[in-house]
This record gives structure tokens, C-alpha cells and sequence, in this order.
């Protein structure tokens, strides 16, 4: 498993993994708002959580297809298959990858967006608390939706829109924890929910997925 | 004898076409009455005026809207399970029913929102969470479409059904913690059996919740059959080459 991991984390890294290129994306969608919505720091400072938070989410599609496609097309998916690893541990592994490879560096970069955005110096520690609960959900949910459409051709469009509305809970609970620190609340409760829903598709979701992948490798 | 046996798709066919005009037949008959007793023989609401009316499309609507993903996800289960093909198709036949339905209860509640909230859309917990349902049932069926392989289309739908299910659920209790709503609670709670329906509304009410009911089956029935027959010819034409 941990070789898995090793080696899915030096294929992410390297020339064509489009390491970096999720983390440009969430940047660029974060200058854009301005462009959008006008440069007033009151409107900004109102919206700060949600875009900050719509944006991570929107990153990390961007790189889902690539959890299962490429090991299908060039044939190690099979491999694994038959290796003694179980299909569960080898989702799990391709989960926690993603999660390295995208959840991690946003993460750690959201604050700095957080600055542009003119968000509240009270909710920084929300917003990293919140990213750090919650993308690993998003790279969970995001690899079962990848194990579903690993077998359809072109199947990026199909998968955004069969994982999106599964992102929904996670962006409720993870916007509101923010909002509300924004706000001097306290965002424990949604934080908490967060937290849940990410424990929760770790531990299920891993045998949704693997069943998905034995079924596109019949 | 068991309900299994209806599995067997001649026997689910040979069962099913008599019994589809008795079931269109008591339905279209239960949807006229009830909507010509609720459009033209009740009273208007105290408050409301005539815009209540639209109670009589609007609720069983969503009633089916609900209760097709419902029957879609033990379908999908029984598919999973006991490898019936009558019922993955079943599943796949009530895909669009619901969908259809989910749009009637969206539209038919923002024409009623409109003179009532003045609004024709709010972000309120019932409302978003239908829309979420709504998207559940696109990318349910555009997974059917997109697989060519009927059976592994079958088998990861009903994947996306179950893991669907659970998503649909949080997400209908994450609106709720997310913004408090215009729409009112449930009047027809059938757990404790109280209602804030005057009789005088509810009976016509039950009436068009009766018929929309017979009306879903009529139609899953129907576009099962022609599932089942589409797949025969496609059998056909495979073993023709």
C-alpha cells in the first residue's frame, strides 16, 4: 500500500501530473471573482468562505479523472486488480493520493487567497481547519465518482456531474464553519459535520468504489 | 408461489399488459375527479384565495417525486442482490417519471410561490432540496446512457443509487442547518396522523395523491415492458450478425 502511494505521489509530481496545475486553477478562479462581483472589500469580505470554498472544490474535480483513467488506459488498474492488495485498499490509497497531490496544497495556499479576498482575520483559522476537514471528503467522493466512470470514454463531464451534487453536504457544513467564524459565532457545530462526513466516506466509500471498479473490470 | 417468479420477464410482461389499462383507467379517473372536485367545488382559502388550488398538482408531485427514488433505490437493491433483470430495468423505467415529477413540483411551486411569497424562487430547505434531487436523477440517468454494456450499466447505476440515497438524505438535512425556509412543514403528517388540512381540502387532495400513485405505476409498468422488449431486440439483433 505504501508503495502505491509512493508511486501514485511521484507520477502526480512529475512532468504531466498536473501537480501544480489544480492549484493554479483554485489561484486563477479566486482572481477572477474580483473581476466578477467588483473590488469592494465590503462584498468581498461577505463572500470570502463561500468562493474560497467553491473554488477548492472546483480544483479538486479538475484533477479527479486522472485518480483511475491513466492506470486504465496503460493497464497497471488491471494489475492491481490482481494483485494481492484488495480493490477497497487500492481506492483508499488513489483517495489519499488525490488528497496529497490537491486537498494538502490547498489547503496551505487558501489562507493567502483568503488575503485577496479580504476575508475576516478571524476566520483564517476556520478556513484552514475547515479545508484540512474537508477536502479529504471531497478526494473521497471525488474517487468514487472516478471508479463509476473509469470505463466510459471521455467520461470527465459525466463525472462532474454525478460528483457534484454528492460535493453538496461538504460545502454546506465547510462554508458555514467559515462563515459563521467569520461572523465571531463559532463554527464548531459545522465543523464537526464536516469532520463527520469525511470520517464517514473514508470509512464507506472506499467499498463503494472498489465495488464500482470491479464491475468496469469484468 | 412467490413474488418472484414475476422476475421471469414473459411472466412480468404477460402479467403487467392486462393489468396497465385498469391501472391508467382508475388513475386518470381518480385525477379528474380530484382535480375538477379541487379546482371547482372547494372553497378558497381563507387566506390564500384561489391560489391553493394548485395544492392538488403541486404535493402529489413531490410525493412521487420522493417516492420514485424511493422505488428506484430497492429496485436497484434487488437488482444487486438477486440479479433480477426486470428490475434493473424497473429502476431504469422510473428514472425519468421522477424526474418529470420533481420538474411539476418545482414549477407548480414557484407559480404558487409567486402571489404568495412574492417570489418565485427562494433558496429554502425544500425548495434547494428538490433542485439536488432534480440533479440526482440527471446524473442517474445520464450514467445509464453512457454505458454501453447493459449489465455493468446496471450494476454501477445501482452503486450511484445507494451511494445517491445516503448523499440525497445529508443533503437535505445540511440545507436545513444552512438557511431556515418560507415553505411551511408538512400539513399531512402520516406518522401522527394530525393535519392542518381542513377536510374540505384534503379529501379532493387524497383523492389526486391516489391518482398520481396509480398513475407512476401505470407508467413504470409501461416503459418497463418496453425496456424489457428493447433489450429482446437488441438480443435478437446481436444473434442475427
Amino acid at each position: 500500500m505504501i508503495a502505491l502511494l509512493k508511486r501514485d505521489l511521484v507520477l502526480a509530481v512529475r512532468a504531466g501530473g498536473g501537480f501544480g496545475l489544480g492549484l493554479s486553477f483554485f489561484l486563477i478562479v479566486i482572481v477572477l471573482v474580483p473581476f466578477g462581483v467588483g473590488p469592494e472589500a465590503e462584498i468581498l469580505t461577505r463572500i470570502a468562505p463561500g468562493i474560497v470554498w467553491v473554488a477548492a472544490l472546483l480544483a479538486a474535480l479538475l484533477s479527479l479523472d486522472r485518480i483511475f483513467a491513466l492506470d486504465f488506459e496503460d493497464g497497471s488498474l488491471p494489475l492491481l486488480a490482481t494483485s494481492p492488495l484488495p480493490m477497497e485498499g487500492v481506492a483508499l490509497i488513489k483517495g489519499i493520493a488525490h488528497w496529497i497531490t490537491t486537498g494538502l496544497p490547498l489547503t496551505l495556499v487558501a489562507p493567502v487567497l483568503g488575503f485577496l479576498l479580504h476575508l475576516e482575520p478571524s476566520a483564517f483559522g476556520w478556513l484552514l481547519a475547515s479545508l484540512a476537514l474537508g477536502t479529504p471528503a471531497l478526494s473521497m467522493i471525488g474517487t468514487f465518482g472516478a471508479a463509476l466512470t473509469v470505463g466510459v470514454r471521455r467520461g470527465g463531464l459525466l463525472m462532474s456531474l454525478l460528483v457534484l451534487p454528492l460535493y453538496v453536504p461538504t460545502l454546506i457544513f465547510g462554508a458555514e464553519a467559515v462563515a459563521r467564524g467569520a461572523a465571531g459565532l463559532g463554527g464548531l457545530t459545522p465543523l464537526l459535520m464536516v469532520a463527520v462526513i469525511t470520517l464517514a466516506s473514508f470509512a464507506l466509500l472506499p467499498f463503494a468504489a472498489s465495488a464500482a471498479l470491479k464491475i468496469n473490470l469484468r | 408461489m412467490s413474488i418472484w417468479e414475476y422476475a421471469n420477464p414473459k411472466k412480468f410482461i404477460a402479467t403487467t399488459t392486462p393489468l396497465v389499462p385498469w391501472v391508467m383507467g382508475i388513475s386518470i379517473s381518480c385525477l379528474v375527479v380530484g382535480l375538477v372536485w379541487g379546482f371547482f367545488f372547494t372553497p378558497d382559502d381563507f387566506r390564500q384565495g384561489s391560489t391553493v388550488k394548485i395544492i392538488y398538482l403541486h404535493v402529489p408531485a413531490a410525493l412521487m417525486a420522493i417516492n420514485a427514488w424511493f422505488m428506484m433505490l430497492i429496485a436497484s437493491l434487488i437488482w444487486l442482490v438477486r440479479r433480477h433483470h426486470v428490475s434493473a430495468l424497473a429502476a431504469r423505467a422510473a428514472a425519468p417519471i421522477g424526474m418529470v415529477m420533481t420538474v411539476i413540483a418545482l414549477i407548480t411551486g414557484a407559480i404558487w410561490g409567486q402571489p404568495m411569497w412574492g417570489t418565485w424562487w427562494a433558496w429554502d430547505p425544500r425548495l434547494t432540496s428538490f433542485l439536488i434531487l432534480f440533479l440526482f436523477y440527471l446524473g442517474y440517468m445520464a450514467l445509464w446512457e453512457a454505458i454501453e454494456d447493459s449489465d455493468t450499466a446496471a450494476d454501477l447505476t445501482s452503486v450511484l443509487c445507494l451511494v445517491g440515497s445516503v448523499f440525497a438524505v445529508l443533503s437535505r438535512y445540511a440545507v436545513q442547518f444552512w438557511n431556515q425556509g418560507l415553505h411551511q412543514g408538512t400539513s399531512v403528517p402520516v406518522a401522527t396522523g394530525e393535519r392542518s388540512v381542513s377536510d374540505v381540502f384534503f379529501v379532493p387532495l387524497l383523492v389526486c395523491m391516489i391518482g398520481f400513485g396509480l398513475l407512476f405505476l401505470a407508467l413504470v409498468l409501461m416503459r418497463t415492458a418496453t425496456e424489457v422488449r428493447a433489450r429482446r431486440i437488441k438480443a435478437l439483433e446481436a444473434r442475427m450478425r
